[in-house]
């Protein structure tokens, strides 16, 4: 697997490299409107995606054998491990709930994560904000009632960020739990939606991302009810687009789930394989 | 064992109004939805969905092996590898002194001197209360505090129900498959714990250990390691196959992959024919 998406990402991002040159060429040349152009008029995006389509995603559940849960998601170059621990004893007094479990989230981000090495301190604003999201995602959605005064613990390490880092992480997660056999009413899938000239752009990458007119829409949905239990935006958009962005990023959604749910199946199968013909 | 059917969570199990929705399942109208990832089972018109990896359930009269982690009011609290720790209380324990004795303001004082944090222990589960917690009893000579030995810790859905959970292996290793993936490997006591002075029943210090005893632990480790690294069930027979097949290799050779492949085949292979 790894090799395969390697592979990929080398064409990626000398796809990238390759239209990063291109533009600057043409921004000298013709005084073009932007700095990098995100969606050619071919309709290919900056990685040689169409508006519509998702990068690579693929999966694998229980790479850790220690602990209760585990899953590994890459989806193009933005890679994340969730590790999920419990129900178990509830580590403080304090988070004791007598009529449910308490969920804890910890988000972590490597330094060599990013194209800047950083290290970021635990206690870090922003990735505690992004620990709360995730945390009020699945508060919804795993069945907490069924397991009073105990917890959940789910550790996410983001080891590579190529965009989308949250809504790997939320998938990770749902994939972790899922793994550790926690009862949860639906799966949360999550996916990114943005837009480049009012097109509405699907799976955001780094650099669609960063640029400072598209605004990004992080969705998370349980695709058996369609309900939304998680829609993050901070920009500014026109409700038209608005739309059409999150009518995309739900589609999306949905596509993220069928990868999913044939994951949870191969390793399921492949596990009842190992315990059954010896 | 083919026709299992494997659900995931949020897929409808049935629609048929006449089921009963059991464990890992969830009404919404007239379905039954799955709520984890599983095999479907079903018992007369009950259904349930077994999630194939989780932690451990429990039953009453189950033998586990747990840690004392902390001492409460009358109680103490042990960390049996389930969703909650289990307890331990005062009058559910045999004190020195006659299994009939009244326990008295002073033994609540004294609590720490019969089981204090980190000690291991085993025992039967009793009941269960309101919240899920499971009770424990050690009133009986089987169980108490565990000395002289090692644990070793595999996946609870592995060891396998049996009529008796304490084994002897090679005449000198005492194995404990507690149900909860606790597996306690020890000496065997010198001693009958009918035997035993009232004060021995909760000594902290082990006895003499040889080295030849030091060496069939390791090894009854390493097979318990290698038989759960292969997800294969445990209980006594495949246990002691599996000893034996490991006969011929040093211990420390049991922790290679194609060693480990070999010993638990064959250890397999001679359990499946002695069940036939």
């Amino acid at each position: 697997m790894t090799t395969v998406t390697t592979a990929v990402g080398g064409v990626a991002s000398f796809l990238l490299f390759f239209r990063a040159v291109c533009s600057l060429f043409i921004g000298a040349t013709s005084f073009a409107m932007s700095r990098v152009e995100l969606l050619n008029p071919e309709g290919l995006r900056v990685d040689g995606r169409r508006a519509n389509e998702l990068r690579k995603l693929s999966c694998k559940l229980s790479p850790l054998q220690h602990a209760d849960g585990s899953a590994y998601i890459e989806q193009g170059n933005t890679k994340v491990l969730a590790v999920v621990y419990g129900p178990r004893e509830t580590r403080h007094r304090a988070q004791v709930m007598h009529d449910r479990a308490y969920i804890n989230v910890e988000y972590l981000v490597a330094p060599f994560s990013a194209g800047e090495r950083k290290k970021r301190s635990k206690n870090d604003k922003r990735l505690l904000e992004l620990a709360l999201a995730v945390k009020q995602t699945f508060d919804s959605v795993v069945m907490t009632t069924l397991h009073p005064r105990s917890q959940i613990d789910i550790y996410l390490q983001v080891l590579q960020d190529d965009g989308g880092a949250l809504q790997a992480s939320i998938n990770a997660a749902t994939l972790a739990l899922v793994d550790a056999g926690v009862p949860m009413v639906d799966y949360v899938c999550a996916c990114t939606g943005g837009c480049v000239d009012s097109q509405a752009l699907l799976d955001l990458n780094h650099i669609e991302e960063s640029s400072a007119e598209t605004p990004d829409l992080t969705v998370a949905i349980l695709p058996r009810s369609g309900k939304v239990t998680l829609l993050q935006m901070t920009s500014r958009v026109h409700s038209d687009q608005f739309e059409q962005m999150l009518n995309l990023a739900m589609e999306g959604c949905r596509q993220v789930h069928a990868v999913l749910d044939s994951s949870v199946r191969d390793s399921m199968q492949q596990l009842a394989d190992q315990m059954t013909h010896r | 064992m083919s026709e299992q059917t494997f659900v995931t969570p949020a897929e409808v199990v049935t629609s048929d109004p006449s089921f009963m929705r059991g464990h890992g399942t969830y009404q919404e109208g007239k379905d039954i939805v799955s709520a984890v990832a599983g095999v479907v089972e079903q018992v007369n018109k009950l259904v349930t969905v077994r999630p194939l990896r989780t932690r451990y359930g429990g039953e009453i009269g189950d033998v586990v092996v747990g840690r004392i982690t902390e001492v409460a009011q009358k109680r103490w609290k042990v960390d049996v590898n389930a969703r909650q720790d289990g307890v331990l209380l005062l009058s559910s324990v045999n004190l020195p002194g006659g299994v009939q004795r009244r326990k008295s303001e002073s033994d609540e004082l004294q609590m720490r001197k019969f089981f204090t944090e980190g000690d291991m222990v085993v025992a039967e589960a009793q009941a269960f209360f309101q919240d899920g917690a499971m009770s424990l009893h050690t009133r009986s000579l089987k169980y108490g505090k565990l000395r002289n030995g090692t644990l070793v810790v595999v996946p609870p859905s592995l060891v396998l129900r049996s009529r008796s959970h304490f084994h002897t292996i090679a005449n000198s290793v005492e194995v404990i498959l507690g149900l909860n993936g606790y597996i306690w490997v020890c000496k065997r006591a010198t001693k009958a714990p009918e035997e035993m002075d009232p004060d021995e029943l909760y000594a902290n210090v082990n006895e003499d250990i040889s080295n030849q005893e030091r060496e069939t632990i390791a090894r009854v480790c390493n097979c318990l390691q290698a038989l759960s690294k292969r997800l294969i069930p445990i209980d006594y027979t495949v246990l002691a196959f599996a000893y034996e097949a490991s006969l011929d290799r040093e211990t420390k050779e049991l922790l290679e992959p194609e060693v480990i492949e070999a010993v638990t085949t064959e250890a397999v292979a001679r359990a499946a024919m002695v069940n036939e």
